[in-house]
């Protein structure tokens, strides 16, 4: 059977980022896929252990400029876990607040761009211009538009005045309506409906083979959620439900996606609401991080991000390891992809959301027995420029 | 006077392309949030083209990683002349927080001619079209 390849990216105009496929295809239909990465890698976890643990904070904000508050809150938790320290009451709201505005701006960021994707120009539009309300509030509470800098170990950066509760009341309210017209808009349409329903099946045992999770998880039935299975914040103070679809096709997680927006806005409410009463402090300080080790996980918009964190008593992070949930969300495309047609695999990618900038690694070469280095990028260019420089003066070429 | 006719009709409509070569992807949405209702520069004539061989002005976000530096040459040869290049984002500038990393090949300047540089993590779409005014001014 001859086989054709159907590249997309490094620099492709479906991405926001550097990302390379390979579709094998026979006829239109997708037969393999194969995934490339790497563009992205900045070496966070090394950069990581060369600064301070408030510093760190900073950096691990600018992993994903989407998740930009989910990375700190599962940092903060795994330091917390390690120095073994319960945060005021105050921050705990805060904390939620945040969190669940940054998951709003994110799925309807989301909606949109699918939109776009399906050819579908004005629910990029719509979903982008409700999305502009919510980045105003982050602007109002946290001063940044994205990388919000609010999380810090042992509480929060900045307080939220209770002036500012009222107008954020106010802009939820008119989003709410405009949320719900949305909604149901992109839910009835039944242009949407024939071109996602079926289309990009995960079933419940792929979710479990593969360990997908998130709203990718939730669509297939799977009900998992970092933020009710493992409290942390004020996720267990106050009301809302996980939202789960079963039919596990891209039309289930936009639904998953688009309802669980509501979800956010009611945690947000009674947060607010709770936090008019509350009086304290919004940070204890932290001024020793003792040896050991501590774990951290957070629900992200995408799904559980963990983080990892090692100390020996001393300032800076021994080890610091990340996961951001698209990394096992990615090698799903493996069950969803294969057996559709092209047109149909730009939305299957896209519906996972994926964030490549979360997920870049590097590779470097070991020796199995020894744990001695081998190679690295730089090694490996060296060892190549080198039988350039000899072939050269086998052939005769005088050196430069 | 071919160049002048060109750079006449440049100032008219600009046609973006946009390279992300290793960033934290905050600037790329920053950037597609500019061709939003609430911005909107496709009035002033702006659109994002999908090739660069297609575009006037490269918009570069991110610290050029080792991988990438070979890549954004190519994609600058590749843009049709003349044409002009603008480093959105603190990284893209000067390599911002990531200046230590290993991976780290430069600021965006060191691989590339860069014409306007727009700082900021991320910067406001504000500011973007502040740095696009700017650089049409160049222009003339």
């Amino acid at each position: 059977m001859k086989k054709v390849i159907v590249p997309i990216g490094p620099y492709h105009s479906l991405f926001e980022e550097p990302e390379y496929f390979a579709l094998y295809c026979d006829g239109e239909r997708v037969v393999d896929i194969e995934w490339m990465a790497g563009y992205n890698h900045r070496g966070i976890e090394k950069l990581s252990e060369s600064k301070h643990w408030d510093q760190v904070t900073f950096l691990i904000e600018r992993i994903c400029g989407i998740c930009s508050t989910s990375h700190p809150i599962a940092y903060c938790n795994a330091v917390e876990d390690l120095a073994k320290i319960e945060i005021p009451e105050r921050a705990k709201y805060i904390r939620s607040i945040v969190g669940e505005l940054e998951r709003l701006h994110s799925h309807l960021l989301w909606v949109g761009l699918a939109g776009h994707f399906l050819g579908y120009n004005t629910v990029f539009m719509w979903a982008w211009k409700y999305r502009e309300p919510i980045l105003d509030i982050m602007e109002m509470v946290t001063g940044n538009r994205n990388h919000y800098a609010m999380m810090k170990i042992g509480g929060v950066r900045r307080d939220i005045e209770n002036e500012d509760i009222d107008i954020i009341k106010k802009i939820l309210d008119e989003l709410k309506g405009k949320l719900e017209m949305l909604t149901g808009a992109v839910l009835d349409d039944p242009v949407l409906a024939a071109r996602l329903k079926g289309v990009g099946v995960l079933t419940k045992q792929d979710i479990k083979d593969y360990g997908a999770v998130g709203p990718v998880a939730r669509a297939s039935g799977v009900d998992i959620d970092v933020r009710r299975d493992n409290p942390h914040a004020a996720y267990n103070l106050v009301e809302w439900k996980v939202i789960t679809c079963q039919d596990g096709d891209v039309f289930s997680k936009a639904v998953v996606r688009l309802l669980e927006c509501f979800e956010s806005i009611k945690i947000i409410e009674q947060s607010l609401v709770r936090l008019k009463k509350i009086k304290g402090d919004i940070a204890i300080e932290v001024r020793y991080i003792p040896s050991g080790e501590g774990i951290g996980r957070y629900e992200a918009p995408r799904g559980e991000c963990y983080h990892y964190v090692r100390s020996d008593g001393t300032s800076r992070p021994v080890r610091h390891k990340i996961r951001a949930p698209s990394y096992v969300n990615i090698p799903t495309f493996k069950a969803s992809c294969i057996g559709e047609t092209i047109a149909d695999v730009t939305i299957i990618l896209a519906g996972i959301d994926p964030c490549y900038c979360c997920t870049e690694r590097a590779i470097t070469v070991y020796d199995a027995d020894t744990r001695k280095k081998l190679f690295d990028g730089k090694d490996l260019m060296k060892l190549s420029q080198e039988k350039t420089r000899k072939i050269k003066k086998q052939l005769g070429f005088k050196e430069k | 006077m071919a160049i002048d006719l060109k750079t006449k009709a440049l100032k008219k409509s600009l046609f973006v392309f946009h390279l992300s070569t290793g960033s934290c992807n905050n600037c790329d949405i920053e950037i597609l949030d500019c061709l939003t209702p609430r911005f909107d520069i496709e009035r002033f004539g702006m659109v994002l083209v999908g090739s660069v061989k297609h575009a006037d002005v490269l918009l570069v976000t991110g610290i050029g990683t080792i991988k990438n530096a070979e890549r954004i040459k190519k994609l600058y040869e590749q843009m049709p002349k003349p044409g002009f290049v603008v480093a959105i984002g603190a990284c893209a500038c000067t390599g911002g927080i990531f200046k230590e990393g290993y991976q780290m090949a430069g600021p965006i300047d060191k691989i590339i001619p860069v014409d306007v540089y727009i700082p900021g993590c991320p910067p406001k779409p504000e500011a973007m079209i502040a740095g696009i005014v700017k650089l049409l001014e160049k222009i003339k």
